[in-house]
Protein backbone atom coordinates (compact mmCIF):
# COMPACT_ATOMS: atom_id res chain seq x y z
CA UNK A 1 0.00 0.00 0.00
CA UNK A 2 1.64 2.89 -1.88
CA UNK A 3 1.13 6.19 1.09
CA UNK A 4 1.48 9.52 -0.64
CA UNK A 5 5.25 11.27 -0.26
CA UNK A 6 3.75 14.48 1.02
CA UNK A 7 1.91 12.94 3.55
CA UNK A 8 4.60 10.63 4.59
CA UNK A 9 6.75 13.92 5.27
CA UNK A 10 3.93 15.73 6.91
CA UNK A 11 3.07 12.86 9.32
CA UNK A 12 7.37 12.81 9.81
CA UNK A 13 6.67 16.65 11.33
CA UNK A 14 4.67 14.94 13.83
CA UNK A 15 6.72 12.62 14.94
CA UNK A 16 4.89 9.56 13.27
CA UNK A 17 7.29 7.11 10.62
CA UNK A 18 5.32 5.54 7.71
CA UNK A 19 7.11 2.69 5.90
CA UNK A 20 7.24 0.00 4.02
CA UNK A 21 8.70 -2.98 4.21
CA UNK A 22 10.69 -2.56 0.96
CA UNK A 23 11.76 1.07 1.88
CA UNK A 24 13.30 0.04 5.46
CA UNK A 25 14.51 -3.71 3.57
CA UNK A 26 16.68 -1.69 0.87
CA UNK A 27 17.65 1.32 3.45
CA UNK A 28 19.25 -1.10 5.82
CA UNK A 29 21.03 -2.93 2.43
CA UNK A 30 22.13 0.22 1.67
CA UNK A 31 23.27 1.65 4.47
CA UNK A 32 25.59 -0.97 4.88
CA UNK A 33 27.91 -2.14 2.13
CA UNK A 34 30.89 -3.75 2.76
CA UNK A 35 33.07 -4.22 0.01
CA UNK A 36 35.93 -6.31 -0.67
CA UNK A 37 39.19 -5.26 0.09
CA UNK A 38 40.56 -6.22 -3.61
CA UNK A 39 43.04 -3.66 -5.21
CA UNK A 40 44.02 -4.93 -9.00
CA UNK A 41 46.36 -1.46 -10.11
CA UNK A 42 46.94 2.06 -10.13
CA UNK A 43 42.83 3.10 -9.01
CA UNK A 44 43.69 0.72 -5.83
CA UNK A 45 45.86 3.58 -4.38
CA UNK A 46 42.45 6.14 -5.32
CA UNK A 47 39.54 3.58 -3.46
CA UNK A 48 42.33 3.15 -0.44
CA UNK A 49 42.23 7.17 -0.48
CA UNK A 50 38.62 6.95 -0.47
CA UNK A 51 38.21 5.15 2.78
CA UNK A 52 41.23 7.44 4.52
CA UNK A 53 40.33 10.59 6.27
CA UNK A 54 40.13 13.52 3.28
CA UNK A 55 37.04 11.54 1.34
CA UNK A 56 36.28 9.14 4.14
CA UNK A 57 33.50 6.53 2.39
CA UNK A 58 32.44 5.79 6.17
CA UNK A 59 30.25 8.37 5.75
CA UNK A 60 28.26 6.64 3.36
CA UNK A 61 28.42 3.20 5.33
CA UNK A 62 31.13 1.65 3.48
CA UNK A 63 34.12 1.18 5.96
CA UNK A 64 34.65 -2.40 6.62
CA UNK A 65 36.36 -3.28 3.96
CA UNK A 66 36.31 -7.15 3.94
CA UNK A 67 39.55 -8.67 3.16
CA UNK A 68 37.40 -12.38 2.19
CA UNK A 69 34.81 -12.08 -0.15
CA UNK A 70 32.97 -14.50 1.48
CA UNK A 71 31.84 -11.41 3.63
CA UNK A 72 32.00 -8.21 1.15
CA UNK A 73 29.24 -7.25 -1.25
CA UNK A 74 30.73 -4.93 -3.15
CA UNK A 75 33.61 -5.56 -5.51
CA UNK A 76 35.30 -2.99 -6.73
CA UNK A 77 37.31 -3.82 -10.24
CA UNK A 78 39.62 -1.28 -9.19
CA UNK A 79 42.62 -0.96 -12.10
CA UNK A 80 43.44 -3.11 -15.37
CA UNK A 81 42.31 -6.42 -15.33
CA UNK A 82 44.84 -8.86 -17.69
CA UNK A 83 43.85 -11.44 -19.10
CA UNK A 84 45.87 -13.89 -16.64
CA UNK A 85 43.84 -12.05 -13.63
CA UNK A 86 40.69 -12.37 -15.03
CA UNK A 87 39.56 -15.69 -14.22
CA UNK A 88 40.63 -14.89 -10.70
CA UNK A 89 38.45 -12.17 -10.66
CA UNK A 90 35.26 -13.91 -11.87
CA UNK A 91 36.09 -16.48 -9.23
CA UNK A 92 36.16 -14.29 -6.26
CA UNK A 93 32.70 -12.95 -7.49
CA UNK A 94 31.49 -16.23 -7.26
CA UNK A 95 32.22 -16.49 -4.21
CA UNK A 96 31.08 -13.52 -3.03
CA UNK A 97 26.99 -14.40 -1.19
CA UNK A 98 24.08 -12.16 -2.70
CA UNK A 99 23.45 -9.19 -2.12
CA UNK A 100 26.57 -8.90 -4.41
CA UNK A 101 26.79 -5.50 -6.37
CA UNK A 102 29.80 -4.52 -8.83
CA UNK A 103 31.57 -1.02 -9.11
CA UNK A 104 34.04 -0.98 -12.34
CA UNK A 105 36.59 1.88 -11.85
CA UNK A 106 38.75 3.19 -14.22
CA UNK A 107 38.96 3.24 -17.82
CA UNK A 108 40.94 -0.33 -17.62
CA UNK A 109 38.18 -2.24 -15.85
CA UNK A 110 35.25 -0.76 -18.37
CA UNK A 111 36.45 -1.03 -21.32
CA UNK A 112 40.85 -1.51 -21.03
CA UNK A 113 41.74 1.49 -20.88
CA UNK A 114 44.71 2.60 -22.57
CA UNK A 115 46.20 -0.87 -23.17
CA UNK A 116 42.61 -1.81 -24.97
CA UNK A 117 44.87 -3.65 -27.62
CA UNK A 118 47.38 -5.19 -25.75
CA UNK A 119 47.86 -8.35 -25.92
CA UNK A 120 47.61 -9.24 -22.39
CA UNK A 121 44.26 -7.18 -21.49
CA UNK A 122 40.72 -7.92 -20.77
CA UNK A 123 38.54 -5.45 -22.59
CA UNK A 124 36.36 -4.84 -20.04
CA UNK A 125 35.53 -6.79 -16.48
CA UNK A 126 31.56 -6.26 -17.72
CA UNK A 127 32.60 -9.09 -20.63
CA UNK A 128 32.14 -11.62 -17.70
CA UNK A 129 30.34 -10.24 -14.79
CA UNK A 130 27.30 -8.14 -14.33
CA UNK A 131 28.53 -4.35 -13.41
CA UNK A 132 26.38 -2.18 -11.92
CA UNK A 133 28.21 0.98 -12.20
CA UNK A 134 30.98 1.94 -14.60
CA UNK A 135 32.97 5.01 -13.64
CA UNK A 136 35.31 5.99 -16.34
CA UNK A 137 38.65 8.00 -15.28
CA UNK A 138 42.55 6.82 -15.66
CA UNK A 139 42.16 7.33 -12.53
CA UNK A 140 38.97 8.29 -11.57
CA UNK A 141 38.98 11.25 -8.55
CA UNK A 142 37.92 10.00 -4.90
CA UNK A 143 34.82 11.97 -5.64
CA UNK A 144 34.38 10.03 -8.86
CA UNK A 145 34.77 6.83 -6.58
CA UNK A 146 32.13 8.81 -4.41
CA UNK A 147 29.81 9.46 -6.57
CA UNK A 148 29.74 6.19 -8.62
CA UNK A 149 29.11 4.40 -4.38
CA UNK A 150 25.99 6.65 -4.15
CA UNK A 151 24.44 5.43 -7.47
CA UNK A 152 25.00 2.03 -6.28
CA UNK A 153 23.17 3.72 -3.26
CA UNK A 154 20.37 4.90 -5.28
CA UNK A 155 20.10 1.79 -7.13
CA UNK A 156 19.61 -0.35 -4.46
CA UNK A 157 17.12 2.04 -2.70
CA UNK A 158 14.97 2.03 -6.00
CA UNK A 159 15.14 -2.15 -6.44
CA UNK A 160 11.93 -3.64 -5.72
CA UNK A 161 11.64 -6.93 -3.71
CA UNK A 162 9.21 -8.56 -5.91
CA UNK A 163 8.64 -8.77 -9.50
CA UNK A 164 10.07 -7.87 -12.28
CA UNK A 165 13.94 -6.40 -11.44
CA UNK A 166 14.14 -7.70 -7.70
CA UNK A 167 17.32 -8.52 -6.60
CA UNK A 168 19.00 -12.00 -8.19
CA UNK A 169 18.83 -13.17 -4.67
CA UNK A 170 15.61 -12.96 -4.01
CA UNK A 171 14.71 -14.55 -7.95
CA UNK A 172 15.10 -18.12 -7.38
CA UNK A 173 15.67 -18.82 -11.41
CA UNK A 174 18.26 -16.05 -11.84
CA UNK A 175 21.58 -17.46 -12.38
CA UNK A 176 23.98 -17.13 -9.14
CA UNK A 177 27.19 -18.72 -10.50
CA UNK A 178 29.20 -17.00 -13.40
CA UNK A 179 30.85 -19.22 -15.78
CA UNK A 180 35.16 -18.97 -15.46
CA UNK A 181 37.20 -18.39 -18.18
CA UNK A 182 39.75 -20.60 -19.17
CA UNK A 183 43.34 -19.63 -20.19
CA UNK A 184 43.80 -20.92 -23.79
CA UNK A 185 46.23 -21.28 -26.67
CA UNK A 186 46.04 -17.59 -27.55
CA UNK A 187 43.19 -15.77 -25.75
CA UNK A 188 40.82 -16.51 -22.77
CA UNK A 189 38.19 -18.89 -23.66
CA UNK A 190 35.41 -17.88 -23.83
CA UNK A 191 36.49 -14.47 -24.80
CA UNK A 192 33.07 -13.15 -23.57
CA UNK A 193 30.12 -14.27 -21.20
CA UNK A 194 27.35 -14.36 -23.69
CA UNK A 195 24.71 -14.11 -21.38
CA UNK A 196 26.00 -11.70 -19.92
CA UNK A 197 27.74 -8.99 -22.35
CA UNK A 198 26.37 -8.28 -25.74
CA UNK A 199 27.99 -6.17 -28.11
CA UNK A 200 26.77 -2.45 -27.33
CA UNK A 201 25.43 -0.60 -30.48
CA UNK A 202 27.85 1.83 -31.87
CA UNK A 203 25.76 5.54 -32.86
CA UNK A 204 28.06 7.17 -35.31
CA UNK B 1 86.02 2.17 -18.89
CA UNK B 2 87.77 0.86 -21.64
CA UNK B 3 86.33 1.32 -25.13
CA UNK B 4 84.28 -1.67 -26.38
CA UNK B 5 87.53 -2.37 -29.40
CA UNK B 6 89.51 -2.50 -25.76
CA UNK B 7 87.38 -4.58 -24.49
CA UNK B 8 87.19 -7.14 -27.50
CA UNK B 9 90.84 -7.46 -28.07
CA UNK B 10 90.68 -7.75 -23.86
CA UNK B 11 88.17 -10.74 -24.29
CA UNK B 12 89.80 -12.50 -27.16
CA UNK B 13 92.74 -12.51 -25.36
CA UNK B 14 91.31 -13.91 -22.16
CA UNK B 15 88.67 -16.16 -24.19
CA UNK B 16 91.05 -18.25 -27.07
CA UNK B 17 88.68 -19.16 -29.86
CA UNK B 18 85.57 -16.63 -28.45
CA UNK B 19 84.39 -14.56 -31.44
CA UNK B 20 83.27 -11.22 -30.81
CA UNK B 21 81.90 -8.48 -33.28
CA UNK B 22 81.62 -4.87 -32.42
CA UNK B 23 78.12 -3.69 -33.55
CA UNK B 24 78.25 -0.16 -34.14
CA UNK B 25 75.70 2.42 -33.23
CA UNK B 26 75.74 5.35 -35.92
CA UNK B 27 73.44 7.13 -33.30
CA UNK B 28 74.87 10.66 -31.53
CA UNK B 29 74.80 8.37 -28.46
CA UNK B 30 77.66 6.04 -30.38
CA UNK B 31 76.67 3.15 -27.64
CA UNK B 32 78.12 0.46 -29.38
CA UNK B 33 77.58 -3.22 -28.13
CA UNK B 34 79.29 -6.39 -28.52
CA UNK B 35 77.73 -9.29 -30.48
CA UNK B 36 78.81 -12.44 -28.82
CA UNK B 37 79.37 -15.82 -30.24
CA UNK B 38 76.53 -18.30 -28.33
CA UNK B 39 79.04 -20.91 -27.84
CA UNK B 40 82.12 -18.96 -25.82
CA UNK B 41 79.50 -16.86 -24.48
CA UNK B 42 79.67 -18.36 -20.84
CA UNK B 43 82.76 -18.09 -20.32
CA UNK B 44 83.20 -14.23 -22.00
CA UNK B 45 80.71 -13.64 -19.09
CA UNK B 46 82.76 -15.00 -16.52
CA UNK B 47 85.84 -12.74 -17.70
CA UNK B 48 84.12 -9.65 -17.81
CA UNK B 49 82.65 -10.10 -14.57
CA UNK B 50 85.47 -11.21 -12.62
CA UNK B 51 88.29 -9.31 -14.40
CA UNK B 52 89.91 -6.88 -11.85
CA UNK B 53 89.37 -3.90 -14.43
CA UNK B 54 86.28 -4.43 -15.90
CA UNK B 55 84.62 -5.77 -12.81
CA UNK B 56 80.65 -5.83 -14.65
CA UNK B 57 79.10 -7.18 -11.89
CA UNK B 58 75.40 -5.69 -12.17
CA UNK B 59 73.00 -7.13 -14.68
CA UNK B 60 70.63 -4.04 -15.19
CA UNK B 61 68.66 -5.12 -17.90
CA UNK B 62 68.41 -7.95 -20.58
CA UNK B 63 65.76 -7.67 -23.40
CA UNK B 64 64.86 -9.43 -27.00
CA UNK B 65 64.70 -7.54 -30.50
CA UNK B 66 63.24 -9.75 -33.06
CA UNK B 67 64.50 -9.49 -36.62
CA UNK B 68 62.37 -10.55 -39.36
CA UNK B 69 64.23 -11.44 -42.73
CA UNK B 70 64.59 -8.81 -44.64
CA UNK B 71 65.56 -7.79 -48.72
CA UNK B 72 68.53 -5.89 -48.27
CA UNK B 73 69.39 -3.54 -51.73
CA UNK B 74 72.90 -2.12 -52.12
CA UNK B 75 75.03 -1.00 -55.05
CA UNK B 76 78.09 -2.37 -55.25
CA UNK B 77 81.22 -1.35 -57.87
CA UNK B 78 82.00 -3.99 -59.85
CA UNK B 79 85.48 -3.91 -61.58
CA UNK B 80 85.19 -5.79 -65.41
CA UNK B 81 87.52 -6.16 -68.30
CA UNK B 82 85.96 -4.26 -71.15
CA UNK B 83 86.88 -5.17 -75.04
CA UNK B 84 86.94 -2.15 -76.88
CA UNK B 85 88.29 -0.94 -80.38
CA UNK B 86 90.23 1.77 -80.63
CA UNK B 87 91.73 3.11 -83.91
CA UNK B 88 91.17 -0.10 -85.50
CA UNK B 89 93.28 -1.42 -82.49
CA UNK B 90 91.53 -4.14 -80.12
CA UNK B 91 92.06 -2.70 -76.54
CA UNK B 92 91.52 -4.79 -73.06
CA UNK B 93 90.75 -2.40 -70.39
CA UNK B 94 89.27 -2.12 -66.69
CA UNK B 95 85.66 -0.29 -66.38
CA UNK B 96 84.03 0.12 -62.73
CA UNK B 97 80.64 -0.48 -63.41
CA UNK B 98 78.04 0.23 -60.27
CA UNK B 99 75.53 -2.76 -59.91
CA UNK B 100 72.44 -3.15 -57.87
CA UNK B 101 72.79 -6.57 -56.18
CA UNK B 102 70.04 -8.12 -53.84
CA UNK B 103 70.29 -10.81 -50.99
CA UNK B 104 68.10 -12.03 -48.32
CA UNK B 105 69.79 -11.16 -44.77
CA UNK B 106 67.87 -13.84 -42.58
CA UNK B 107 65.84 -12.93 -39.23
CA UNK B 108 66.99 -13.73 -35.77
CA UNK B 109 65.96 -13.09 -32.43
CA UNK B 110 68.60 -10.96 -30.50
CA UNK B 111 69.11 -11.07 -27.25
CA UNK B 112 70.59 -7.65 -25.34
CA UNK B 113 72.02 -7.65 -21.91
CA UNK B 114 73.58 -4.12 -20.56
CA UNK B 115 76.08 -4.86 -17.67
CA UNK B 116 77.15 -1.87 -15.24
CA UNK B 117 79.88 -1.93 -12.48
CA UNK B 118 79.01 -1.03 -8.47
CA UNK B 119 82.73 -1.37 -7.45
CA UNK B 120 84.18 0.46 -10.64
CA UNK B 121 81.33 3.08 -10.93
CA UNK B 122 81.18 2.58 -14.97
CA UNK B 123 78.97 1.15 -17.47
CA UNK B 124 76.84 0.06 -19.41
CA UNK B 125 78.35 -2.53 -21.75
CA UNK B 126 76.25 -3.57 -24.42
CA UNK B 127 75.99 -7.31 -25.25
CA UNK B 128 74.00 -9.08 -27.85
CA UNK B 129 73.75 -12.95 -28.53
CA UNK B 130 71.56 -13.90 -31.93
CA UNK B 131 69.87 -17.21 -32.57
CA UNK B 132 70.26 -18.86 -36.15
CA UNK B 133 66.75 -18.61 -37.47
CA UNK B 134 63.35 -17.44 -35.49
CA UNK B 135 62.04 -20.90 -35.86
CA UNK B 136 63.42 -23.99 -35.06
CA UNK B 137 66.92 -22.98 -33.91
CA UNK B 138 66.13 -20.51 -30.81
CA UNK B 139 68.32 -22.01 -28.37
CA UNK B 140 70.80 -19.71 -26.81
CA UNK B 141 72.78 -20.22 -23.35
CA UNK B 142 71.08 -19.07 -20.23
CA UNK B 143 74.03 -16.29 -18.44
CA UNK B 144 71.40 -16.61 -15.19
CA UNK B 145 74.51 -18.90 -13.77
CA UNK B 146 76.79 -15.50 -13.94
CA UNK B 147 73.92 -12.75 -13.38
CA UNK B 148 71.53 -14.27 -11.18
CA UNK B 149 69.86 -10.98 -11.85
CA UNK B 150 69.11 -12.47 -15.44
CA UNK B 151 66.72 -15.06 -14.26
CA UNK B 152 62.88 -13.85 -14.22
CA UNK B 153 64.65 -11.17 -17.70
CA UNK B 154 65.41 -14.88 -19.64
CA UNK B 155 61.81 -16.11 -18.28
CA UNK B 156 60.52 -12.54 -19.74
CA UNK B 157 62.43 -13.29 -23.31
CA UNK B 158 61.25 -17.05 -22.79
CA UNK B 159 57.68 -16.06 -22.59
CA UNK B 160 57.23 -12.87 -25.15
CA UNK B 161 60.05 -14.07 -27.72
CA UNK B 162 60.46 -17.57 -27.56
CA UNK B 163 64.35 -17.59 -27.26
CA UNK B 164 65.17 -20.65 -25.34
CA UNK B 165 67.58 -20.38 -22.91
CA UNK B 166 70.02 -23.48 -22.29
CA UNK B 167 70.97 -24.10 -18.53
CA UNK B 168 68.27 -21.73 -17.06
CA UNK B 169 67.23 -22.93 -13.69
CA UNK B 170 63.57 -22.47 -14.40
CA UNK B 171 62.77 -21.83 -17.19
CA UNK B 172 58.52 -21.38 -17.28
CA UNK B 173 56.20 -18.27 -18.81
CA UNK B 174 56.64 -15.42 -16.43
CA UNK B 175 54.27 -13.46 -17.75
CA UNK B 176 51.41 -14.75 -20.14
CA UNK B 177 49.92 -18.43 -18.60
CA UNK B 178 50.91 -21.76 -19.02
CA UNK B 179 49.42 -23.44 -22.42
CA UNK B 180 49.56 -20.44 -24.12
CA UNK B 181 51.01 -20.86 -27.22
CA UNK B 182 52.28 -17.83 -28.87
CA UNK B 183 54.76 -15.08 -28.24
CA UNK B 184 53.00 -11.64 -28.34
CA UNK B 185 56.60 -9.37 -28.67
CA UNK B 186 57.36 -10.94 -32.42
CA UNK B 187 56.75 -8.89 -35.06
CA UNK B 188 54.72 -11.81 -36.60
CA UNK B 189 52.23 -11.90 -33.64
CA UNK B 190 48.53 -11.74 -34.79
CA UNK B 191 46.19 -11.16 -31.88
CA UNK B 192 43.19 -12.60 -31.68
CA UNK B 193 40.38 -11.75 -33.32
CA UNK B 194 38.28 -10.26 -30.61
CA UNK B 195 37.09 -7.08 -32.69
CA UNK B 196 33.77 -7.00 -31.44
CA UNK B 197 33.09 -3.44 -29.73
CA UNK B 198 36.03 -1.05 -31.21
CA UNK B 199 34.09 2.78 -30.34
CA UNK B 200 37.55 4.90 -30.95
CA UNK B 201 39.13 2.73 -33.76
CA UNK B 202 41.61 4.00 -35.75
CA UNK B 203 44.75 2.89 -37.99
CA UNK B 204 45.36 -0.43 -37.32
CA UNK B 205 42.69 -1.26 -35.22
CA UNK B 206 39.74 -0.18 -37.29
CA UNK B 207 41.07 -1.87 -39.94
CA UNK B 208 40.88 -4.94 -37.98
CA UNK B 209 37.65 -3.98 -36.89
CA UNK B 210 36.29 -3.18 -40.42
CA UNK B 211 37.84 -7.14 -41.26
CA UNK B 212 36.19 -8.35 -38.01
CA UNK B 213 32.38 -6.53 -39.13
CA UNK B 214 32.74 -7.47 -42.73
CA UNK B 215 33.60 -11.37 -41.86
CA UNK B 216 30.78 -11.07 -39.03
CA UNK B 217 28.07 -9.96 -41.92
CA UNK B 218 29.65 -12.38 -44.14
CA UNK B 219 28.69 -15.47 -41.77
CA UNK B 220 25.20 -13.52 -40.93
CA UNK B 221 24.41 -13.72 -43.99
CA UNK B 222 25.77 -16.99 -45.39
CA UNK B 223 23.47 -18.19 -42.31
CA UNK B 224 19.96 -16.50 -43.58
CA UNK B 225 20.49 -17.33 -47.33
CA UNK B 226 20.58 -21.22 -45.37
CA UNK B 227 18.00 -20.22 -43.63
CA UNK B 228 15.67 -19.36 -46.75
CA UNK B 229 16.61 -22.46 -48.77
Amino acid sequence: MAVDEQLKIEMAKQGIVATTLQELYNWGRRSSVWPMNFGLACCAIEMIATTMARWDMARFGAEVFRPSPRQADLLIVSGTVTKKMAPQVVRLYNQMPEPRYVIAMGACAISGGPFKQGYNVLKGIDRYIPVDVHIPGCPPRPEALLHAFIELQKRIDAQPLTGEGRPRFLDADAQGEFPVPEPGEHDLEPASNKGVWTVPVVIR
Amino acid sequence: MKTVEEIKVAIEAAVPGAGVEVVQNPGPSGQHSLLLDPSHAIEVARFLRSDAELALDFLSNVTGVDWLDKEVTEKVKVTRPVTKTVDGVEQTAEETVEETRKHMVPGCLEVVYHLYSMEKKHGPLVLRMRTANRTDQVELPSLTAVWRSAEFQEREIFDLFGVVFAGHPDLRRILMWEGFKDHPMRRDYVEPDDFDYEPTAHDAVLARAKAHQAARDAAAAGQEGAGAN
